[in-house]
């Protein structure tokens, strides 16, 4: 589904990825693990070009992203991007934040698109909000939301950018649990996260970043039971 | 009550109030020309367009650093003999309102616009709207929120520096003043009355911008 080869990412004179290989392959859930200013998001921004690549080759869904010629904004509609800090639309309904895309993009009328809609808000628990502005909603209640706006595009890969970092300690159970139940249904995921305890349980691999490359690379057993790398086991020692 | 009509101060009415008439034309129109430039120019503040960048910050400096009835001269008078024309002084009038106006517009808008977290754009583009729908739909309509209160006080300012064109002998509120009591030879009471009615416009706009602004909490 994704492939990197040789990805670097400079912003001015600070070489943030210096040399990434992956493959994410259909139905998988890859968790992006490392310090802060490792790289993970950037690494996962550059997936759909959120950052401008600067070297190297990114394939989404058969597409060679550094391609100049490449429609950008079709590639974008079927990858599908979570934000740390949510980004709803604030001058926006809930319902209107998730039907926005499905009408403009995929030039739905706005029933079509409230067909799609309200079932992403029932399977994220939050039929009842559908009218209501994004302000008067808690941050695991707003995530939800983000992740039900990603879906209505049917993304074929899921990104997501530390969904829980910005939560309060107790509201973080709700949104793992729309994301694990999206990874049974056999979403493709690349999750850069902090929840050591998400990925154990959800993800089928975990790549760990530091210093803008992938040190070390397994099932979440290999790398959380028997890490090789000596970064990995300093990283692990500190936040296990 | 016919004394009171008679007074000094009532009886230059009729000639303020025909003269309000165009202080308000000349406002209205300027300031809506002066939006739609107002609205590129702020958005060229923000392009990483060299061209339109520089062209953009030329005119918006070259306004601010000028004084306004410098600006109204040289419209009037300057560009009539340079473009060798008769340029009709209404024209002229809300020209210099709409290019003066423009300018200040413009920053107003590059404030408001800048001021959206950069995050709505990305959350736009991310589900694959091109730029510009991600400006129409997304941060301009938030954008405009926050322009509101700036653009009312600009609204005050502009209505003020009307009373400039009496310098051009356009017939708004201050140079109608003028013409009349240079005849009836009562400036104190014609221009309290010119005040009076330049007050029952700002004040009322000043105390409904507070509220707006309040309601919108930006």
């Amino acid at each position: 589904m994704i492939q990197v080869q040789d990805l670097h990412k400079s912003f001015g004179k600070l070489e943030v990825l210096k040399g990434i290989d992956a493959n994410i392959n259909e139905q998988e859930v890859v968790c992006v693990i490392g310090p802060s200013g490792s790289g993970k998001s950037t690494f996962l921004r550059c997936l759909n070009l959120l950052e401008e690549v600067t070297s190297g080759e990114v394939l989404v869904d058969g597409e060679n992203l550094t391609d100049p010629k490449i429609d950008i904004n079709s590639i974008r509609s079927r990858v599908g991007m979570v934000f740390q800090h949510f980004n709803l639309f604030p001058h926006m309904t809930v319902l209107h934040n998730i039907t926005l895309g499905p009408m403009k993009i995929k030039n739905m009328s706005q029933s079509e698109a409230e067909a799609v809609a309200l079932p992403l808000l029932e399977k994220v628990g939050l039929s009842d909000k559908a009218g209501v502005y994004p302000d008067s909603l808690s941050g695991g209640q707003k995530q939800r939301v983000a992740i039900a706006r990603a879906l209505a595009m049917e993304p074929k890969v899921m990104l997501f950018d530390e969904p829980t970092s910005a939560l309060d300690p107790e509201l973080v159970g709700d949104v793992l649990q729309v994301m694990k139940d999206l990874a049974e249904e056999g979403m493709t995921m690349v999750v850069v996260t902090h929840e050591m305890g998400f990925a154990k349980e959800v993800c089928d691999r975990v790549l760990f970043m530091d210093e803008g490359i992938i040190m070390e690379e397994g099932s979440p057993k290999q790398i959380f039971d028997d890490p090789q790398n000596e970064r990995t086991q300093a990283f692990l020692s500190k936040v296990l | 009550m016919e004394a009171f009509l008679n007074s000094d101060y009532i009886k230059p009415m009729p000639y303020l109030l025909e003269g309000l008439v165009f202080t308000l034309l000349i406002t209205f129109a300027g300031l809506f020309f002066g939006f739609i430039i107002g609205a590129f120019t702020g958005l060229g503040r923000l392009s990483k367009n060299k061209f339109i960048y520089g062209l953009s910050s030329v005119y918006v400096e070259v306004i601010r650093g000028t004084p306004l009835l410098a600006q109204i001269l040289f419209i009037y008078f300057g560009l009539s003999q340079l473009m060798d024309l008769n340029m009709h002084k209404l024209v002229a009038a809300i020209l210099a309102i709409a290019l003066n106006a423009g300018a200040y517009i413009a920053e107003i808008v590059r404030g408001a616009v800048h001021s959206i977290d950069k995050g709505q754009m990305e959350a736009g583009r991310s589900i694959g709207l091109t730029k510009n729908q991600t400006m129409r739909y997304i941060i301009w309509p938030q954008a405009f929120k926050r322009m509101i209160p700036p653009l009312g006080n600009q609204f005050v300012i502009s209505l003020k520096d009307t009373s400039l064109f009496s310098a051009i002998a356009v017939g708004e509120m201050v140079y109608k003043a003028k013409t009349y009591y240079a005849t009836t030879f009562t400036p104190f009471e014609t221009l309290t009355m010119v005040c009076v009615l330049y007050l029952l416009i700002t004040i009322p706009t000043s105390i409904y911008l507070r509220r707006v602004e309040r309601r919108l909490d930006v």
